[in-house]
């Protein structure tokens, strides 16, 4: 078997892999089982970005999503996941209207891939000049300081900062949103 | 076997997408919506990866979805703590709840 083939392999696994965990985490109703399903789910897209040479964002995509942003989503659910309110159902009635909505969407954008007035094909576009060699870091990390192998390109030294800056405020904002307060009136023991 | 195309990687965003609108309209629990925020912007960011690897953009793709990477983390974050305000204002999580500024 060649590296196509094993390619190909991989693709549908991981494909498989992240839309039925993805669905998944739909169907379940216990918060945190959806929390398990969304970490296989991120998890097999981490392997996507993989398969398609982008070896930073990958590991980008373990170390802050499942690493960091899944943690604290399940640390959310150990703070109010109390009792009852771990197993919240949705009515028949939502569920009903949410079939539909995502049944239409989901035509719409099948319809879109599969519109033949729009070419998809890749035999055109594949002659990426610095992307898929599996090696980006160094572009990726040159590209964050303003540097660019092609002159033409963006640069991202000020995205970057202003990523910085966000993520300062974010810091001081959330923890000063969610900083100990008295309560007003103590919960009535369930 | 032919080898796999951009149009595969598009459809898995495309469920990807669909399941996450769908977990955000559907779950009652607010947590429950954050993730399926998460799988949105996963979606996305699988949809920028794919474009920078079939496409002409350089590297572009790749630092788009690196921000949005970092984006998610601090909407996490953020949102996180709005959630454990409305569990201390109001002793619940189901946003069904939250309906003090209805008209």
């Amino acid at each position: 078997m060649n590296e196509t083939t094993w390619h190909s392999i991989l693709f549908w696994i991981m494909a498989l892999i992240a839309c039925g965990s993805a669905v998944l985490v739909v169907l379940t109703s216990n918060i945190v089982r959806m929390a398990a399903w969304l970490l296989v789910s991120l998890s097999a897209v981490a392997g996507l970005f993989f398969l398609m040479g982008a070896d930073f964002v990958g590991a980008a995509q373990l170390l802050i999503y499942v690493g960091g942003t899944l943690v604290l989503l399940i640390f959310g659910v150990m703070l109010t996941a109390s009792g009852p309110l771990a197993n919240l159902t949705t009515p028949s009635r939502d569920w009903l209207i949410a079939a539909i909505v995502g049944s239409s969407l989901m035509i719409l954008l099948i319809l879109t891939l599969t519109n033949p007035g729009i070419d998809w094909s890749t035999d055109s576009l594949s002659e990426n000049l610095e992307a898929p060699s599996g090696k980006t870091t160094m572009s990726i990390g040159l590209a964050l300081l303003g540097i660019r192998e092609n002159p033409n390109a963006s640069s991202y030294l000020l995205p970057f900062e202003i990523a910085s800056v966000h993520l300062l405020v974010v810091l001081i904002g959330a923890a000063y949103l969610a900083r100990a307060k008295r309560r007003s009136d103590p919960p009535t023991p369930t | 076997m032919t080898p796999i195309g951009l149009s595969p990687y598009l459809t898995v965003g495309a469920v990807l997408f669909v399941a996450g609108v769908v977990c955000m309209a559907t779950k009652r629990n607010a947590v429950g919506i954050l993730m399926g925020v998460e799988l949105v912007l996963n979606a996305a960011n699988l949809n920028f990866v794919a474009f920078n690897r079939f496409g002409k953009l350089g590297l572009d793709g790749q630092m788009f979805a690196l921000f949005v990477i970092v984006l998610a983390a601090a909407e996490a974050a953020v949102a996180l703590a709005i959630v454990l305000n409305f569990y201390n204002n109001h002793y619940t999580i189901d946003v069904d709840h939250g309906e003090q500024l209805h008209g």
